[in-house]
């Protein structure tokens, strides 16, 4: 430090500001690499993650997810990279972190003996404000199952005791590895509504998955990650918008083969056009001329004279699933 | 799953707070009554821990099979007893529950929570330390009550703690490097064979001296025969110094604790 009265030598660098923990990103990940026995599991990855986001991270199985994952959690080291949870490095700050970061890992890690009850009144006790437990229990549908054995509760109910693990210390950030795996349609239903509701309360999710509508329905932003890279990062629409827009509609009946030739032709106008069988139940896409407000008339006219009901109708840039599959297509477990 | 009246938001509380973690003795605590419960709660914990020590003395006490020479059998099977309690409980019971935590990923999710390593580890050790006091009273009670065993001369309460705090650092260290390295199976498999080797070479129930000659130099460097020898002077079973037993017991402790925490895998 320099006496008051000398002048500064160098003009002031402005200097890194004291940031309040809250304006830093809830994740911060910078060039992270980590390799297993020379082999590349995560490759140069950066993202980050805001306060209060939700955020989902994709990829075929061995892209990077779980190890990205549980270097955040700190059960690893990065070889190299700079990676911030709440401001603080998951390595050296273990403790720190465990104590506001909230996690449901894929397996369980419950004693098979123990019971939903007393297994989150244990956890509620590391926690020196956490939420009350049996409130919590009914909160996830299983004080039914309060005091059966993990050993013999459902699939479901273990991922539905893991997310009640995971938010039992009121974290601010929650990390979910597949958490609606094994689930019935009903407890993925109410799963996604309570991640929602997480959400909305400002806590931070980073959420891994291979259920692309969990993802279509709850996230705001989204990585995809393929060979340890980023493959792409933005909202739904964001990932979409990289897709080329085509046209693609379901009518209430099949058209025979003559009639596609037909619509084909009044669609495209004279130029090169052709329709195809996208899927079944009369699903169908154009390949040729992209969608406009002209081509959609002509659609609705002709469909109008032959007395066919368009029911669904698209000119997106395909699906998260098409997209999802086109980044990461030599990955895949079926391109191996 | 959407319960009426459990609101999420009233459920956690205001947002924008930052989440502490409890006291470390807390989060302890609250473990070890875990580790207390499941034990209670597992039947192959009570037969090794209670019933077959309860049982050996019992029967081996009232049937004069044992090279006893002028002693009272119980006044020499007692120490040999405590010590088999001690490695049921430090090595073959803490070392399959942990293994078997290992295999199922509790190890890996109670690490992901704020209760430390150190605290994971002190309320393995205080859960295993309140189920050897309970050993230790019920074997004494029994062998006081129904064979008249009283506390030889000479005998000393502390040699007798210091044993048993020993002995539990060798076989835990011994458990928890097995648990730490193998898989479960081979834990289990290898924590029960180990107890009964030690059972018949500790010097527990045979005499270590009858054994033959080559078996016998073994088990004198084994931890169950140092352990037993330590608690029958420390019993006034049999006189002699205490300090070549306890000695190779804190050596076999300080060795399999640091092996174990060099080589323990979490996952």
């Amino acid at each position: 430090m320099s006496a008051p009265t000398s002048p500064p030598v160098f003009a002031p660098v402005p200097d890194a500001a004291p940031v309040s923990a809250d304006d830093r990103p809830a994740i911060s990940v910078r060039d992270l690499r980590k390799a297993y026995g020379g082999r590349a599991a995560v490759d140069g990855l950066s993202f980050e993650v805001a306060r209060g986001e939700l955020f989902a991270l994709l990829g075929p199985n061995g892209a990077g997810k779980t190890t990205t994952v549980e270097i955040l959690e700190g059960y690893r080291r990065a070889d190299s990279g700079a990676v911030r949870v709440l401001g603080l490095d998951p390595g050296r700050e273990a403790g720190a972190v465990r104590a506001r970061l909230g996690l449901m890992l894929q397996a369980g890690g419950v004693y098979p003996q123990a019971r939903p009850r007393e297994i989150l009144r244990l956890f509620a006790r590391f926690y020196a404000e956490p939420a009350d437990p049996d409130a919590l229990l009914e909160r996830v549908g299983l004080a039914d199952a309060a005091t059966t054995r993990y050993k013999v509760l459902s699939g479901g109910q273990r991922q539905r005791l893991g997310l009640a693990l995971a938010i039992v210390g009121r974290p601010e950030l929650v990390v979910l590895d597949e958490p609606t795996a094994g689930m019935d349609p009903h407890a993925k239903a109410a799963t996604r509504q309570l991640i929602a509701e997480l959400r909305d309360r400002g806590v931070t999710v980073l959420l891994t998955t291979h259920e692309l509508a969990d993802v279509e329905r709850l996230a705001d932003r989204i990585a995809v990650i393929d060979r340890g890279r980023l493959a792409a990062i933005g909202t739904t629409a964001e990932l979409l918008g990289g897709a080329t827009r085509r046209l693609r509609f379901r009518l209430d009946r099949p058209l025979e083969a003559v009639d596609l030739a037909d619509l084909a032709a009044a669609l495209g106008q004279g130029t090169e056009a052709s329709l195809h069988e996208d899927g079944a139940g009369g699903r169908y896409r154009l390949d040729g001329p992209l969608p406009d407000p002209a081509l959609l008339g002509r659609l609705a006219a002709w469909c109008a004279g032959r007395g066919l009901l368009i029911e669904d109708l698209r000119t997106a840039g395909g699906t998260l699933e098409e997209r999802f599959l086109e980044l990461t297509a030599d990955t895949g477990e079926a391109g191996r | 799953m959407n319960a009426p009246g459990t609101d999420l938001a009233a459920l956690l509380g205001p947002a924008g707070r930052t989440s502490r973690p409890a006291p470390a003795w807390r989060a302890a605590l609250a473990q070890t009554g875990m580790e207390l419960r499941l034990t209670a709660r597992r039947g192959e914990n009570l037969l090794v821990t209670l019933v077959i020590p309860v049982g050996l003395l019992l029967f081996l006490a009232s049937v004069s099979i044992l090279p006893t020479g002028g002693q009272a059998p119980v006044d020499f099977l007692l120490p040999g007893i405590l010590a088999l309690a001690v490695i049921s409980t430090s090595l073959v019971n803490l070392g399959i529950a942990t293994a078997y935590e290992r295999a199922y990923g509790v190890l890996k999710r109670l690490g992901g929570s704020p209760l430390s390593r150190s605290g994971l580890l002190a309320a393995k050790m205080a859960s295993v330390l309140a189920i050897e006091l309970l050993q230790a009273v019920v074997l004494i009670a029994i062998a006081a009550g129904v064979e008249g065993w009283r506390p030889g001369p000479g005998w000393s309460l502390p040699l007798v703690v210091v044993a048993l705090l020993l002995g539990t650092l060798a076989f835990a260290g011994l458990g928890l490097l097995m648990a730490g390295a193998l898989r479960a199976e081979a834990t289990l498999a290898g924590a029960n064979g180990l107890y009964l080797v030690l059972l018949l070479l500790g010097g527990v129930v045979l005499p270590v001296d009858h054994l033959p000659p080559l078996l016998a130099d073994l088990a004198q460097v084994l931890p169950a025969s140092a352990l037993s020898d330590a608690l029958r002077i420390g019993l006034g079973a049999a006189s002699g110094d205490a300090l070549g037993p306890l000695a190779l017991l804190a050596g076999w402790g300080a060795a399999t604790a640091l092996l174990a925490a060099r080589t323990f895998r979490w996952e």
